[in-house]
Protein backbone atom coordinates (compact mmCIF):
# COMPACT_ATOMS: atom_id res chain seq x y z
CA UNK A 1 0.00 0.00 0.00
CA UNK A 2 1.36 3.18 -0.99
CA UNK A 3 1.35 6.65 1.44
CA UNK A 4 -2.69 7.89 0.91
CA UNK A 5 -2.87 10.98 -1.07
CA UNK A 6 -6.11 13.41 -1.13
CA UNK A 7 -8.74 11.96 -4.14
CA UNK A 8 -11.95 12.75 -4.47
CA UNK A 9 -15.30 11.92 -3.50
CA UNK A 10 -16.17 8.26 -4.10
CA UNK A 11 -19.46 10.06 -6.05
CA UNK A 12 -16.85 10.99 -8.47
CA UNK A 13 -15.55 7.44 -9.03
CA UNK A 14 -19.07 6.20 -8.90
CA UNK A 15 -18.94 8.81 -12.14
CA UNK A 16 -16.27 7.48 -13.62
CA UNK A 17 -16.75 4.20 -13.37
CA UNK A 18 -20.33 4.30 -15.39
CA UNK A 19 -18.11 5.89 -18.13
CA UNK A 20 -16.05 2.86 -17.87
CA UNK A 21 -18.81 0.65 -18.48
CA UNK A 22 -20.65 3.01 -21.23
CA UNK A 23 -18.91 0.36 -23.88
CA UNK A 24 -21.30 -2.15 -22.91
CA UNK A 25 -24.55 -1.38 -25.21
CA UNK A 26 -26.60 -3.04 -22.27
CA UNK A 27 -25.54 -0.23 -19.95
CA UNK A 28 -28.45 2.23 -18.86
CA UNK A 29 -28.68 4.94 -16.48
CA UNK A 30 -31.42 6.68 -14.86
CA UNK A 31 -31.82 10.24 -13.27
CA UNK A 32 -33.74 11.71 -10.37
CA UNK A 33 -32.68 15.18 -11.42
CA UNK A 34 -29.50 14.46 -9.54
CA UNK A 35 -27.15 13.80 -12.25
CA UNK A 36 -24.95 17.06 -11.44
CA UNK A 37 -24.58 15.80 -7.48
CA UNK A 38 -24.32 11.65 -8.17
CA UNK A 39 -22.34 12.18 -11.22
CA UNK A 40 -24.24 10.11 -13.74
CA UNK A 41 -23.83 13.68 -15.59
CA UNK A 42 -20.32 12.59 -17.01
CA UNK A 43 -22.30 9.57 -18.58
CA UNK A 44 -25.06 11.60 -20.06
CA UNK A 45 -23.06 13.92 -21.65
CA UNK A 46 -21.57 11.02 -23.58
CA UNK A 47 -24.37 8.54 -23.92
CA UNK A 48 -27.41 10.94 -24.10
CA UNK A 49 -29.50 7.96 -25.52
CA UNK A 50 -29.20 5.69 -23.15
CA UNK A 51 -29.57 8.07 -20.19
CA UNK A 52 -32.95 8.19 -19.05
CA UNK A 53 -34.12 11.53 -16.82
CA UNK A 54 -37.33 10.65 -15.05
CA UNK A 55 -37.64 13.66 -12.89
CA UNK A 56 -37.81 14.07 -9.12
CA UNK A 57 -39.88 11.26 -8.94
CA UNK A 58 -37.85 8.60 -7.61
CA UNK A 59 -40.52 5.37 -6.86
CA UNK A 60 -41.11 5.33 -10.66
CA UNK A 61 -37.29 5.73 -11.93
CA UNK A 62 -36.76 2.73 -9.45
CA UNK A 63 -39.41 0.72 -11.55
CA UNK A 64 -38.35 1.60 -14.70
CA UNK A 65 -35.57 0.49 -14.07
CA UNK A 66 -36.68 -2.97 -13.11
CA UNK A 67 -38.86 -2.86 -15.94
CA UNK A 68 -35.80 -2.18 -18.50
CA UNK A 69 -33.17 -4.51 -16.55
CA UNK A 70 -36.43 -7.46 -17.60
CA UNK A 71 -35.73 -6.41 -21.15
CA UNK A 72 -31.89 -7.25 -21.12
CA UNK A 73 -30.47 -4.06 -19.86
CA UNK A 74 -28.18 -3.05 -17.15
CA UNK A 75 -29.83 0.02 -15.17
CA UNK A 76 -27.70 2.13 -12.97
CA UNK A 77 -29.91 4.40 -10.87
CA UNK A 78 -28.36 6.53 -8.75
CA UNK A 79 -30.27 9.35 -6.48
CA UNK A 80 -29.10 10.87 -2.98
CA UNK A 81 -28.82 8.15 -0.63
CA UNK A 82 -32.01 9.63 1.26
CA UNK A 83 -34.19 9.31 -1.54
CA UNK A 84 -33.45 6.27 -2.51
CA UNK A 85 -34.96 5.34 0.67
CA UNK A 86 -38.65 7.02 -0.15
CA UNK A 87 -38.43 3.86 -2.68
CA UNK A 88 -37.54 1.28 -0.57
CA UNK A 89 -40.77 -0.81 -1.39
CA UNK A 90 -40.27 -0.13 -5.16
CA UNK A 91 -36.80 -1.88 -4.24
CA UNK A 92 -37.87 -4.72 -2.34
CA UNK A 93 -41.02 -5.64 -4.39
CA UNK A 94 -40.11 -4.52 -7.98
CA UNK A 95 -36.35 -4.68 -8.24
CA UNK A 96 -35.34 -7.81 -5.52
CA UNK A 97 -38.15 -9.54 -4.85
CA UNK A 98 -38.44 -9.91 -8.92
CA UNK A 99 -35.31 -11.01 -9.24
CA UNK A 100 -33.98 -8.28 -11.48
CA UNK A 101 -30.45 -7.01 -11.31
CA UNK A 102 -30.56 -3.42 -10.83
CA UNK A 103 -27.77 -1.38 -9.26
CA UNK A 104 -29.22 1.35 -7.38
CA UNK A 105 -26.44 4.16 -5.87
CA UNK A 106 -27.11 6.74 -3.68
CA UNK A 107 -24.51 9.55 -3.05
CA UNK A 108 -24.50 12.19 -0.39
CA UNK A 109 -24.83 9.25 2.18
CA UNK A 110 -23.81 9.62 5.70
CA UNK A 111 -23.33 12.32 8.26
CA UNK A 112 -20.51 13.40 6.21
CA UNK A 113 -22.36 15.13 3.64
CA UNK A 114 -22.55 18.32 6.25
CA UNK A 115 -24.21 21.67 5.84
CA UNK A 116 -27.48 20.42 4.17
CA UNK A 117 -27.98 18.95 7.43
CA UNK A 118 -30.46 16.05 8.68
CA UNK A 119 -32.73 16.03 5.89
CA UNK A 120 -30.04 15.05 3.74
CA UNK A 121 -27.51 12.66 5.76
CA UNK A 122 -29.41 9.76 5.43
CA UNK A 123 -27.90 6.94 8.31
CA UNK A 124 -30.42 4.51 7.59
CA UNK A 125 -29.59 3.33 4.18
CA UNK A 126 -26.97 0.68 4.85
CA UNK A 127 -29.35 -1.11 7.63
CA UNK A 128 -32.58 -1.04 5.13
CA UNK A 129 -31.17 -2.75 2.04
CA UNK A 130 -29.31 -5.31 4.09
CA UNK A 131 -32.50 -6.46 5.07
CA UNK A 132 -33.61 -7.75 1.55
CA UNK A 133 -32.80 -10.57 0.43
CA UNK A 134 -30.60 -11.38 -2.48
CA UNK A 135 -29.19 -7.30 -2.48
CA UNK A 136 -25.40 -6.90 -2.03
CA UNK A 137 -24.50 -3.67 0.00
CA UNK A 138 -21.75 -1.62 -1.05
CA UNK A 139 -19.99 1.53 0.91
CA UNK A 140 -16.67 1.72 -0.58
CA UNK A 141 -14.26 4.60 0.90
CA UNK A 142 -12.83 6.31 -1.46
CA UNK A 143 -12.86 7.18 -5.54
CA UNK A 144 -10.43 4.25 -6.60
CA UNK A 145 -12.08 2.22 -5.15
CA UNK A 146 -15.79 3.36 -6.49
CA UNK A 147 -14.90 3.18 -9.90
CA UNK A 148 -13.74 -0.23 -9.32
CA UNK A 149 -16.82 -1.62 -7.63
CA UNK A 150 -19.04 0.15 -9.89
CA UNK A 151 -17.28 -1.71 -13.11
CA UNK A 152 -17.32 -5.08 -11.23
CA UNK A 153 -21.15 -4.19 -10.98
CA UNK A 154 -21.53 -5.42 -14.83
CA UNK A 155 -20.74 -8.76 -14.15
CA UNK A 156 -22.99 -8.91 -10.45
CA UNK A 157 -25.74 -10.90 -11.34
CA UNK A 158 -27.64 -9.68 -7.62
CA UNK A 159 -29.31 -6.29 -7.55
CA UNK A 160 -27.14 -4.04 -5.39
CA UNK A 161 -27.28 -1.08 -3.62
CA UNK A 162 -24.29 1.44 -3.46
CA UNK A 163 -23.57 4.59 -0.67
CA UNK A 164 -21.30 7.12 -2.23
CA UNK A 165 -20.25 10.10 -0.42
CA UNK A 166 -20.83 14.02 -1.17
CA UNK A 167 -17.25 15.14 -0.05
CA UNK A 168 -13.14 14.64 -1.13
CA UNK A 169 -11.98 11.93 1.38
CA UNK A 170 -8.21 10.80 1.75
CA UNK A 171 -7.62 8.01 -0.95
CA UNK A 172 -6.73 4.68 0.03
CA UNK A 173 -6.15 2.85 -2.80
CA UNK A 174 -4.30 3.46 -5.40
CA UNK A 175 -3.91 2.11 -9.23
CA UNK A 176 -2.67 -0.75 -8.47
CA UNK A 177 -3.65 -1.72 -5.02
CA UNK A 178 -7.45 -1.40 -5.81
CA UNK A 179 -6.97 -3.79 -8.92
CA UNK A 180 -6.76 -6.59 -5.83
CA UNK A 181 -10.36 -5.17 -4.62
CA UNK A 182 -13.47 -7.84 -5.19
CA UNK A 183 -17.09 -7.16 -4.08
CA UNK A 184 -17.72 -9.74 -1.21
CA UNK A 185 -13.98 -9.60 0.14
CA UNK A 186 -12.91 -7.71 2.93
CA UNK A 187 -9.59 -5.45 1.80
CA UNK A 188 -6.91 -5.48 4.66
CA UNK A 189 -5.31 -2.44 4.50
CA UNK A 190 -3.23 -2.60 7.23
CA UNK A 191 -2.27 -5.31 9.85
CA UNK A 192 -1.57 -5.37 13.38
CA UNK A 193 -2.17 -7.77 16.38
CA UNK A 194 -4.09 -6.47 19.34
CA UNK A 195 -7.28 -5.11 17.53
CA UNK A 196 -9.36 -5.31 14.78
CA UNK A 197 -11.04 -2.42 13.12
CA UNK A 198 -13.59 -3.02 10.74
CA UNK A 199 -14.57 0.33 8.34
CA UNK A 200 -16.27 0.91 5.46
CA UNK A 201 -16.59 4.33 3.61
CA UNK A 202 -15.62 7.97 4.44
CA UNK A 203 -14.89 6.04 8.29
CA UNK A 204 -11.77 4.09 6.36
CA UNK A 205 -9.42 7.05 6.42
CA UNK A 206 -10.56 8.06 9.97
CA UNK A 207 -9.40 4.48 11.24
CA UNK A 208 -6.05 4.43 9.48
CA UNK A 209 -5.45 7.91 11.36
CA UNK A 210 -7.04 6.04 14.42
CA UNK A 211 -4.04 3.06 14.13
CA UNK A 212 -1.59 5.59 13.70
CA UNK A 213 -2.23 7.08 16.71
CA UNK A 214 -2.84 4.23 18.51
CA UNK A 215 1.06 3.04 17.67
CA UNK A 216 1.66 5.79 20.45
CA UNK A 217 -0.40 3.96 22.78
CA UNK A 218 1.56 0.87 22.18
CA UNK A 219 -1.07 -0.69 20.43
CA UNK A 220 -0.60 -2.39 16.65
CA UNK A 221 -4.25 -2.44 14.97
CA UNK A 222 -5.58 -4.10 11.94
CA UNK A 223 -7.45 -1.66 9.61
CA UNK A 224 -10.12 -3.49 7.34
CA UNK A 225 -11.96 -1.74 4.06
CA UNK A 226 -15.22 -3.66 5.05
CA UNK A 227 -16.89 -2.35 1.41
CA UNK A 228 -18.94 -4.71 1.14
CA UNK A 229 -21.52 -4.69 4.28
CA UNK A 230 -23.57 -7.38 2.03
CA UNK A 231 -22.44 -10.45 1.36
CA UNK A 232 -20.70 -9.80 4.68
CA UNK A 233 -17.56 -11.90 4.64
CA UNK A 234 -17.51 -13.83 7.24
CA UNK A 235 -14.32 -15.93 7.12
CA UNK A 236 -12.10 -12.85 7.18
CA UNK A 237 -13.88 -11.93 10.12
CA UNK A 238 -13.40 -14.81 11.75
CA UNK A 239 -9.90 -15.34 11.12
CA UNK A 240 -9.00 -11.64 12.65
CA UNK A 241 -11.62 -11.93 15.70
CA UNK A 242 -9.56 -14.47 16.45
CA UNK A 243 -5.93 -13.16 15.26
CA UNK A 244 -6.59 -9.75 17.05
CA UNK A 245 -8.95 -10.73 20.18
CA UNK A 246 -11.45 -7.75 20.36
CA UNK A 247 -12.94 -6.07 16.97
CA UNK A 248 -14.12 -2.25 16.77
CA UNK A 249 -16.72 -1.20 14.26
CA UNK A 250 -16.55 2.20 12.33
CA UNK A 251 -19.21 3.44 10.23
CA UNK A 252 -20.87 7.13 9.18
CA UNK A 253 -24.48 5.39 9.71
CA UNK A 254 -26.66 4.09 12.54
CA UNK A 255 -25.15 2.14 14.95
CA UNK A 256 -28.04 0.21 14.40
CA UNK A 257 -28.58 -2.83 11.43
CA UNK A 258 -25.58 -1.30 9.87
CA UNK A 259 -21.67 -2.61 9.35
CA UNK A 260 -21.78 -3.15 13.31
CA UNK A 261 -25.01 -4.82 13.06
CA UNK A 262 -23.65 -6.90 10.32
CA UNK A 263 -20.62 -8.12 12.13
CA UNK A 264 -22.67 -8.50 15.50
CA UNK A 265 -25.04 -10.64 13.26
CA UNK A 266 -22.35 -13.18 11.81
CA UNK A 267 -20.16 -13.21 15.16
CA UNK A 268 -22.98 -14.04 17.10
CA UNK A 269 -22.86 -17.70 15.64
CA UNK A 270 -19.17 -17.80 15.58
CA UNK A 271 -16.14 -16.73 17.46
CA UNK A 272 -16.86 -14.81 20.76
CA UNK A 273 -14.72 -11.69 20.90
CA UNK A 274 -15.68 -8.19 22.25
CA UNK A 275 -17.34 -5.75 19.86
CA UNK A 276 -17.25 -2.04 20.08
CA UNK A 277 -19.28 0.19 17.58
CA UNK A 278 -18.46 3.34 16.74
CA UNK A 279 -21.22 5.01 14.77
CA UNK A 280 -24.42 7.45 14.96
CA UNK A 281 -25.58 6.76 18.22
CA UNK A 282 -29.55 6.53 17.56
CA UNK A 283 -30.10 10.36 16.68
CA UNK A 284 -30.35 12.48 13.78
CA UNK A 285 -27.55 15.07 12.81
CA UNK A 286 -27.64 18.15 11.89
CA UNK A 287 -26.34 20.92 10.40
CA UNK A 288 -22.14 21.91 10.07
CA UNK A 289 -18.92 21.19 8.70
CA UNK A 290 -18.56 17.50 7.74
CA UNK A 291 -14.99 17.96 10.65
CA UNK A 292 -17.29 19.25 12.90
CA UNK A 293 -19.96 17.07 12.55
CA UNK A 294 -17.35 13.81 12.69
CA UNK A 295 -16.58 14.91 15.89
CA UNK A 296 -19.76 16.70 17.51
CA UNK A 297 -21.22 13.12 16.97
CA UNK A 298 -18.34 10.59 17.84
CA UNK A 299 -17.39 10.11 14.50
CA UNK A 300 -13.77 11.13 14.85
CA UNK A 301 -10.28 9.43 14.80
CA UNK A 302 -10.37 10.75 18.39
CA UNK A 303 -13.49 8.05 18.88
CA UNK A 304 -12.09 5.55 17.19
CA UNK A 305 -8.71 5.37 19.31
CA UNK A 306 -11.18 6.04 22.08
CA UNK A 307 -13.23 2.41 21.44
CA UNK A 308 -10.08 0.40 20.72
CA UNK A 309 -9.16 0.84 24.15
CA UNK A 310 -12.66 -0.26 25.32
CA UNK A 311 -12.42 -2.89 23.04
CA UNK A 312 -9.04 -4.61 24.23
CA UNK A 313 -10.01 -4.30 27.91
CA UNK A 314 -12.77 -6.29 27.77
CA UNK A 315 -10.48 -9.24 26.31
CA UNK B 1 -47.36 -0.22 -35.20
CA UNK B 2 -49.81 -2.50 -36.28
CA UNK B 3 -48.19 -5.63 -36.85
CA UNK B 4 -51.68 -7.96 -37.42
CA UNK B 5 -49.86 -10.66 -36.47
CA UNK B 6 -50.65 -10.87 -32.51
CA UNK B 7 -52.73 -13.11 -31.08
CA UNK B 8 -54.69 -16.03 -31.48
CA UNK B 9 -56.98 -15.06 -34.34
CA UNK B 10 -60.60 -15.63 -32.34
CA UNK B 11 -63.58 -13.38 -33.63
CA UNK B 12 -66.06 -11.84 -31.08
CA UNK B 13 -67.93 -15.28 -30.26
CA UNK B 14 -65.05 -16.89 -29.99
CA UNK B 15 -63.30 -14.59 -27.89
CA UNK B 16 -66.64 -14.50 -25.78
CA UNK B 17 -66.44 -18.43 -25.05
CA UNK B 18 -62.69 -17.91 -24.10
CA UNK B 19 -64.25 -15.64 -21.49
CA UNK B 20 -66.77 -17.62 -19.85
CA UNK B 21 -64.29 -20.31 -20.17
CA UNK B 22 -61.71 -17.97 -17.68
CA UNK B 23 -64.49 -16.99 -15.37
CA UNK B 24 -65.38 -20.81 -14.69
CA UNK B 25 -61.79 -21.06 -14.24
CA UNK B 26 -61.43 -17.71 -12.02
CA UNK B 27 -64.37 -19.45 -9.78
CA UNK B 28 -62.80 -22.85 -9.52
CA UNK B 29 -59.65 -21.38 -8.36
CA UNK B 30 -60.84 -19.27 -6.02
CA UNK B 31 -63.45 -21.38 -4.26
CA UNK B 32 -60.64 -24.15 -4.12
CA UNK B 33 -57.89 -22.14 -2.70
CA UNK B 34 -60.26 -20.52 -0.22
CA UNK B 35 -59.14 -17.61 -0.64
CA UNK B 36 -58.39 -14.85 -3.66
CA UNK B 37 -59.76 -12.13 -5.47
CA UNK B 38 -62.71 -12.86 -7.56
CA UNK B 39 -64.43 -9.55 -8.26
CA UNK B 40 -61.55 -7.81 -9.85
CA UNK B 41 -60.98 -10.91 -11.70
CA UNK B 42 -64.29 -11.25 -12.98
CA UNK B 43 -64.10 -7.78 -14.00
CA UNK B 44 -60.77 -7.55 -16.16
CA UNK B 45 -60.78 -10.70 -17.81
CA UNK B 46 -63.00 -9.88 -20.98
CA UNK B 47 -60.19 -6.96 -21.63
CA UNK B 48 -57.18 -9.51 -21.34
CA UNK B 49 -58.99 -12.25 -23.28
CA UNK B 50 -59.26 -9.41 -25.98
CA UNK B 51 -55.78 -8.84 -25.52
CA UNK B 52 -54.51 -12.35 -26.21
CA UNK B 53 -56.99 -12.90 -28.06
CA UNK B 54 -56.43 -10.76 -30.63
CA UNK B 55 -52.52 -8.68 -30.68
CA UNK B 56 -50.34 -10.14 -27.86
CA UNK B 57 -47.26 -11.50 -29.50
CA UNK B 58 -46.29 -14.60 -27.23
CA UNK B 59 -44.83 -17.61 -27.62
CA UNK B 60 -45.49 -20.34 -24.63
CA UNK B 61 -43.23 -22.67 -25.93
CA UNK B 62 -40.55 -20.47 -25.23
CA UNK B 63 -41.99 -17.64 -22.61
CA UNK B 64 -38.28 -16.01 -22.67
CA UNK B 65 -38.36 -14.66 -26.39
CA UNK B 66 -36.76 -11.45 -25.95
CA UNK B 67 -39.03 -9.86 -29.15
CA UNK B 68 -42.95 -10.86 -27.66
CA UNK B 69 -44.67 -8.20 -26.56
CA UNK B 70 -45.54 -7.78 -22.90
CA UNK B 71 -48.61 -7.86 -20.43
CA UNK B 72 -48.05 -6.11 -17.36
CA UNK B 73 -50.68 -6.63 -15.15
CA UNK B 74 -50.15 -4.31 -12.62
CA UNK B 75 -53.32 -5.03 -10.63
CA UNK B 76 -51.62 -8.30 -9.79
CA UNK B 77 -55.15 -9.07 -7.13
CA UNK B 78 -56.05 -10.54 -10.08
CA UNK B 79 -54.20 -13.53 -10.00
CA UNK B 80 -56.63 -15.52 -11.30
CA UNK B 81 -57.77 -13.69 -14.10
CA UNK B 82 -54.05 -14.02 -15.32
CA UNK B 83 -53.95 -17.79 -14.49
CA UNK B 84 -57.10 -18.66 -16.34
CA UNK B 85 -55.98 -17.43 -19.59
CA UNK B 86 -52.05 -18.54 -19.02
CA UNK B 87 -54.34 -22.14 -19.45
CA UNK B 88 -56.13 -21.19 -21.92
CA UNK B 89 -52.71 -20.56 -23.79
CA UNK B 90 -51.08 -23.34 -23.36
CA UNK B 91 -48.51 -22.04 -20.18
CA UNK B 92 -50.55 -23.53 -17.27
CA UNK B 93 -52.60 -26.81 -16.58
CA UNK B 94 -55.35 -27.28 -14.79
CA UNK B 95 -53.67 -28.79 -12.26
CA UNK B 96 -51.64 -25.81 -11.96
CA UNK B 97 -54.39 -24.11 -11.55
CA UNK B 98 -55.80 -25.92 -8.27
CA UNK B 99 -52.68 -25.33 -7.05
CA UNK B 100 -53.40 -21.71 -6.74
CA UNK B 101 -52.70 -20.22 -3.12
CA UNK B 102 -50.53 -23.38 -1.72
CA UNK B 103 -47.01 -23.94 -1.16
CA UNK B 104 -44.62 -24.24 -4.04
CA UNK B 105 -46.95 -23.69 -6.27
CA UNK B 106 -46.69 -21.88 -9.87
CA UNK B 107 -49.97 -19.94 -9.02
CA UNK B 108 -48.79 -17.41 -6.36
CA UNK B 109 -51.40 -15.81 -4.57
CA UNK B 110 -50.06 -12.51 -6.45
CA UNK B 111 -48.71 -13.06 -9.96
CA UNK B 112 -45.10 -13.12 -9.97
CA UNK B 113 -42.41 -13.16 -12.66
CA UNK B 114 -39.99 -15.49 -10.84
CA UNK B 115 -42.53 -18.22 -10.23
CA UNK B 116 -44.61 -18.62 -13.52
CA UNK B 117 -43.90 -18.77 -17.13
CA UNK B 118 -45.82 -15.88 -19.23
CA UNK B 119 -45.57 -14.02 -16.64
CA UNK B 120 -43.68 -10.38 -17.15
CA UNK B 121 -44.63 -8.73 -13.57
CA UNK B 122 -44.17 -9.47 -10.26
CA UNK B 123 -47.42 -7.60 -8.97
CA UNK B 124 -49.10 -7.21 -5.40
CA UNK B 125 -47.68 -3.70 -4.37
CA UNK B 126 -50.27 -1.59 -6.56
CA UNK B 127 -49.30 1.55 -8.35
CA UNK B 128 -45.77 -0.27 -9.78
CA UNK B 129 -46.74 -1.81 -13.12
CA UNK B 130 -47.41 1.65 -15.31
CA UNK B 131 -43.48 2.51 -14.34
CA UNK B 132 -42.25 -1.40 -14.85
CA UNK B 133 -44.54 -0.86 -18.33
CA UNK B 134 -42.63 2.84 -19.12
CA UNK B 135 -39.06 0.88 -18.28
CA UNK B 136 -39.60 -2.01 -20.94
CA UNK B 137 -40.89 0.73 -23.59
CA UNK B 138 -38.20 2.54 -23.57
CA UNK B 139 -36.00 -0.57 -23.27
CA UNK B 140 -38.22 -1.88 -26.56
CA UNK B 141 -37.17 1.54 -28.51
CA UNK B 142 -33.45 1.72 -27.33
CA UNK B 143 -33.43 -2.29 -29.29
CA UNK B 144 -34.90 -0.65 -32.32
CA UNK B 145 -38.03 -3.11 -31.61
CA UNK B 146 -41.87 -3.15 -32.66
CA UNK B 147 -42.59 -4.95 -29.47
CA UNK B 148 -45.88 -4.03 -27.70
CA UNK B 149 -46.04 -3.07 -23.86
CA UNK B 150 -49.37 -3.41 -22.71
CA UNK B 151 -50.35 -2.80 -18.58
CA UNK B 152 -54.05 -3.28 -17.26
CA UNK B 153 -54.16 -1.12 -14.35
CA UNK B 154 -57.38 -0.98 -11.73
CA UNK B 155 -58.97 2.73 -11.06
CA UNK B 156 -58.64 2.51 -7.33
CA UNK B 157 -54.53 1.66 -7.76
CA UNK B 158 -54.37 4.83 -9.09
CA UNK B 159 -54.68 6.68 -6.19
CA UNK B 160 -50.72 5.58 -5.82
CA UNK B 161 -48.62 8.46 -6.68
CA UNK B 162 -46.42 6.77 -8.38
CA UNK B 163 -48.95 5.63 -11.31
CA UNK B 164 -48.84 9.44 -12.10
CA UNK B 165 -45.30 9.89 -11.86
CA UNK B 166 -45.19 7.06 -14.81
CA UNK B 167 -47.65 8.84 -16.67
CA UNK B 168 -45.94 12.32 -17.00
CA UNK B 169 -43.19 10.45 -17.46
CA UNK B 170 -44.11 8.69 -20.46
CA UNK B 171 -45.39 11.39 -21.72
CA UNK B 172 -42.34 13.25 -21.81
CA UNK B 173 -40.30 10.45 -22.84
CA UNK B 174 -43.35 10.09 -26.17
CA UNK B 175 -43.57 6.16 -25.55
CA UNK B 176 -45.87 4.85 -28.75
CA UNK B 177 -45.34 1.46 -27.68
CA UNK B 178 -47.13 1.52 -24.27
CA UNK B 179 -50.71 0.99 -24.11
CA UNK B 180 -52.66 0.95 -20.74
CA UNK B 181 -55.83 -0.66 -20.32
CA UNK B 182 -57.56 0.32 -17.01
CA UNK B 183 -60.25 -1.67 -15.13
CA UNK B 184 -62.78 0.81 -14.10
CA UNK B 185 -64.71 -1.29 -11.67
CA UNK B 186 -65.54 1.00 -9.47
CA UNK B 187 -64.75 -0.73 -6.24
CA UNK B 188 -61.28 -0.94 -4.08
CA UNK B 189 -60.96 -2.89 -0.90
CA UNK B 190 -62.87 -1.93 1.18
CA UNK B 191 -65.95 -0.40 -0.53
CA UNK B 192 -66.69 1.75 -3.68
CA UNK B 193 -64.29 4.16 -4.58
CA UNK B 194 -66.74 7.18 -4.35
CA UNK B 195 -67.08 5.98 -0.88
CA UNK B 196 -63.28 5.60 -0.35
CA UNK B 197 -61.71 8.19 -1.90
CA UNK B 198 -63.22 8.81 -5.70
CA UNK B 199 -60.45 9.48 -8.22
CA UNK B 200 -62.92 11.50 -10.76
CA UNK B 201 -62.46 11.83 -14.71
CA UNK B 202 -59.11 9.87 -15.23
CA UNK B 203 -59.72 10.43 -19.12
CA UNK B 204 -59.70 14.34 -18.13
CA UNK B 205 -56.79 13.54 -16.02
CA UNK B 206 -54.92 11.43 -18.57
CA UNK B 207 -55.56 14.12 -21.61
CA UNK B 208 -53.98 16.64 -19.11
CA UNK B 209 -51.27 14.23 -18.63
CA UNK B 210 -50.70 14.07 -22.81
CA UNK B 211 -52.28 10.68 -23.48
CA UNK B 212 -54.57 9.77 -25.61
CA UNK B 213 -57.28 7.99 -24.41
CA UNK B 214 -60.55 6.10 -25.12
CA UNK B 215 -63.15 4.91 -23.44
CA UNK B 216 -65.18 1.86 -23.57
CA UNK B 217 -68.11 -0.78 -21.99
CA UNK B 218 -65.40 -2.68 -20.76
CA UNK B 219 -67.38 -6.03 -21.05
CA UNK B 220 -68.82 -5.46 -25.04
CA UNK B 221 -65.96 -7.68 -27.08
CA UNK B 222 -66.80 -6.06 -29.94
CA UNK B 223 -65.63 -2.43 -28.52
CA UNK B 224 -63.12 -4.09 -26.47
CA UNK B 225 -61.36 -5.76 -30.03
CA UNK B 226 -62.02 -1.97 -31.83
CA UNK B 227 -60.14 -0.26 -28.84
CA UNK B 228 -56.99 -2.52 -28.51
CA UNK B 229 -57.25 -1.85 -32.21
CA UNK B 230 -57.04 1.31 -32.22
CA UNK B 231 -54.36 1.53 -29.33
CA UNK B 232 -52.09 -0.37 -31.12
CA UNK B 233 -51.97 1.94 -33.99
CA UNK B 234 -51.11 4.86 -32.25
CA UNK B 235 -47.64 5.43 -32.12
CA UNK B 236 -46.59 8.72 -31.24
CA UNK B 237 -47.17 8.28 -27.65
CA UNK B 238 -48.77 6.81 -24.56
CA UNK B 239 -52.43 5.68 -24.55
CA UNK B 240 -55.12 4.76 -22.28
CA UNK B 241 -58.67 2.59 -22.82
CA UNK B 242 -60.60 3.47 -20.09
CA UNK B 243 -62.85 -0.13 -19.68
CA UNK B 244 -65.78 0.64 -17.48
CA UNK B 245 -66.73 -2.45 -15.79
CA UNK B 246 -68.68 -4.20 -13.16
CA UNK B 247 -66.58 -5.54 -10.72
CA UNK B 248 -67.50 -9.21 -10.13
CA UNK B 249 -68.87 -9.13 -13.59
CA UNK B 250 -70.77 -12.83 -14.83
CA UNK B 251 -71.87 -13.77 -10.91
CA UNK B 252 -75.10 -12.28 -10.12
CA UNK B 253 -74.18 -12.20 -6.50
CA UNK B 254 -70.84 -11.01 -6.47
CA UNK B 255 -71.20 -8.02 -9.44
CA UNK B 256 -71.11 -4.80 -7.76
CA UNK B 257 -70.29 -6.23 -4.67
CA UNK B 258 -67.20 -4.93 -2.58
CA UNK B 259 -67.68 -7.81 -0.03
CA UNK B 260 -66.07 -10.21 -3.28
CA UNK B 261 -63.07 -8.25 -3.92
CA UNK B 262 -61.07 -10.43 -1.57
CA UNK B 263 -63.32 -13.58 -0.82
CA UNK B 264 -63.50 -16.55 -2.17
CA UNK B 265 -67.33 -18.05 -2.44
CA UNK B 266 -68.84 -20.50 0.12
CA UNK B 267 -69.64 -24.34 -1.33
CA UNK B 268 -73.16 -23.02 -2.00
CA UNK B 269 -72.22 -20.18 -3.54
CA UNK B 270 -69.85 -21.98 -5.74
CA UNK B 271 -72.32 -23.81 -7.30
CA UNK B 272 -74.59 -21.13 -8.28
CA UNK B 273 -71.70 -19.10 -9.49
CA UNK B 274 -70.87 -21.88 -11.90
CA UNK B 275 -74.24 -23.14 -12.99
CA UNK B 276 -74.90 -19.35 -13.90
CA UNK B 277 -71.28 -19.45 -16.12
CA UNK B 278 -72.38 -22.60 -17.53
Amino acid sequence: MTAPSVGGASRDGYGDGLLRLAEDSRVVVLEADLGKSTKSCHFRTQNPERTISLGIAEQNMMLVAAGMASSGKIPFASTFAIFTERAFEQVRNGIARAGLTVHVCGSHGGIHTGTDGSSAQSIEDLAIYRTIPGMTVLHPCDDVSAEELTVQLLDHSEPSYMRTARNKTTRVYDDSSVTELSIGKGSVIREGKDVCILACGVMVSESLAAADNLILDGISATVVDMHTLKPIDGSLIDRLASECGCIVTVEDHSIIGGLGGAVAEHLSAGVSVPIEMVGVNDRFGESGSPSDLMSNMGLSSKHIQNAAHAAISRK
Amino acid sequence: MNKGTGGMGLDVSQLQELSRKCRLSIIEMVHKAGAGHPGGSLSAIDLIVGLYGTRLRIDPENPDWSDRDRFIMSKGHASPAMYSILHQVGYLNHDDLMGFRTMGSVCQGHIDMKWTDGVDFSAGSLGMGLSFGLGCALAARMDGSEREIWVMLGDGEMQEGQVWEAAMAANYHSVGNLKAVIDRNRIQNDDFLEVQMEIGDIAAKLVSFGWAVKEIDGHRMSEIVDALEWAAEINDGPCAIIAHTVKGKGVSFMENNPSFHGKAPTDEEFVVAMEELK
